[in-house]
């Protein structure tokens, strides 16, 4: 991965093709989440330069099934089309595994605003904590008075939560 | 290998015991998430709530997903040109090399969650250590599929605690269902010539070092739930040889009809 890559520069013009691309890369809206962009996920792993010049773009799929994943390489191979970054080969990267953890401070703060509970720190926890349900604060609300419907929800990436005060559904970000 | 199989008749199965060591062992994996994805996948629609319909379609999706890692690993080291939907949609049930467990029919839901414990944990403990496996694919493929698999056993074995010690009628049905399955549960530790060959050449863990989490997890589960762990019974399935239970074949003729009937459709 990032070892074969040939290092990069700084003032060359590698150095601006991969600023390019991530910028590019970060503007891009997640398909089934539009107010937030792959960098805000942590979906883009490295843009790197090969020795033979292609750029090679390592991007982490957040769950092994998830409908939207060939979608979203899709739609960064658009975006770096047209922020004309030069060749480029986008591929994706299983190890290290994607984690809730790696959502950007600026990504959590959009999800709470989209109305999405973002993810609790990923610890590896025991099967008794889905019965133990840690509290959850309603995003319209803020009230702590939370139950769990169901651990899975609307896509790979979320589960189902009711606030027991305003009565509201409300999705929160998996914690894996 | 007996001769009852169809697919023994056209010799796909003896020219499948020739395959790469590898390239079996890596069916054996994908076949047991793709097989397991499928029979969720009946539940959609069907579930006795929309939060269980979500639930048991995520995991199958989770699963199917598994799949294709694997399935498009093992035609790339078959060598033949085959990607994941030729291997998955092209093969006779002599040829698919899942445990016996995963093609049992869902029954009713508390069915659906003993199967799933049974096969979370052991699927936990396999991918766990197969994460550290000299095989860079399996282990990065495993590494992923680790955290899916924790998650998928939370609910699996938090619903059984719910059956088990719930009602009269929830604790028999689901302590019924146990001691049909737990035959079916023999055959996964059950090391042959190559489980023992990838043990040895680093590639997966031993069977035998995997026993003891399964155990614990389920007895943990089991005593929670106030369900009775079967006694074992000698009589040992092989689906991991190809060698499944009838219902395997009606699994597959649903799944794979389209492709048979219109080869290479896409959409």
């Amino acid at each position: 991965m990032s070892a074969a890559a040939a290092r990069v520069v700084p003032g060359t013009e590698d150095e601006a093709r991969v600023q390019a691309a991530w910028r590019a890369l970060a503007a891009v809206p997640d398909p089934e989440l539009p107010a937030l962009t792959l960098a805000d996920l942590g979906i883009v792993r490295f843009v790197n330069v090969r020795a033979d010049g292609v750029l090679d773009v390592g991007l982490s799929p957040t769950y092994t099934g998830c409908p939207a994943t060939d979608h979203i390489a899709e739609l960064a191979r658009r975006a770096l089309e047209s922020a004309a970054v030069g060749e480029f080969a986008v591929r994706h990267v299983l190890a290290p595994a994607w984690t809730s953890d790696w959502i950007t401070p600026e990504g959590r703060r959009k999800l709470d605003a989209y109305g999405i509970v973002p993810p609790a720190p990923a610890a590896v926890s025991s099967w008794r904590a889905s019965l133990a349900g840690l509290p959850v604060a309603c995003p319209r609300c803020r009230s702590a008075r939370t139950e769990t419907i169901s651990e899975f929800g609307s896509t790979p990436c979320k589960a189902l939560h009711r606030c027991r005060d305003c009565l509201e559904p409300f999705e929160r970000f998996k914690c894996i | 290998m007996s001769a009852l199989h169809p697919a023994d008749a056209r010799g796909a199965a003896s020219a499948a015991d020739e395959a790469p060591a590898l390239y079996r062992y890596v069916l054996r994996l994908g076949d047991l998430a793709l097989v397991l994805g499928q029979r969720l996948s009946e539940w959609v629609g069907h579930a006795p709530a929309l939060e269980e319909d979500l639930g048991l379609a995520n995991i199958a999706l989770d699963l199917v997903g598994q799949a294709r890692l694997l399935l498009a690993y093992a035609g790339e080291i078959e060598g033949r040109g085959r990607g994941e939907d030729d291997i998955a949609f092209l093969r006779t049930h002599g040829e698919y090399l899942n445990p016996t467990l995963v093609e049992q029919p869902n029954g009713d839901f508390g069915e659906t969650i003993v199967r799933q414990v049974l096969i979370d944990a052991f699927q936990l403990a396999l991918y766990e250590r197969l994460a550290s496996s000299r095989d860079e694919r399996l282990a990065a493929i495993a590494e992923k599929a680790v955290k899916e698999t924790r998650y998928h056993l939370r609910y699996s074995s938090s619903w059984l605690v719910r059956l088990g010690d719930g009602t009269a009628e929830s604790h028999a049905r689901v302590q019924q269902a146990l001691e049909r399955l737990w035959p079916y549960t023999v055959e996964l530790f059950e090391a042959d010539a190559l489980d023992r060959d990838m043990a040895e050449s680093g590639i997966a863990p031993s069977l035998e070092e995997m026993r003891g989490p399964w155990n614990r997890h389920i007895d943990e589960v089991l005593a929670e739930a106030t369900l009775d762990r079967p006694a074992e019974r000698p009589y040992t399935w092989f689906g991991k040889r190809g060698e499944h239970s009838e219902h395997l074949g009606y699994l597959l003729a649903e799944m794979q009809y389209l492709q048979r009937a219109h080869p290479g459709a896409r959409w």
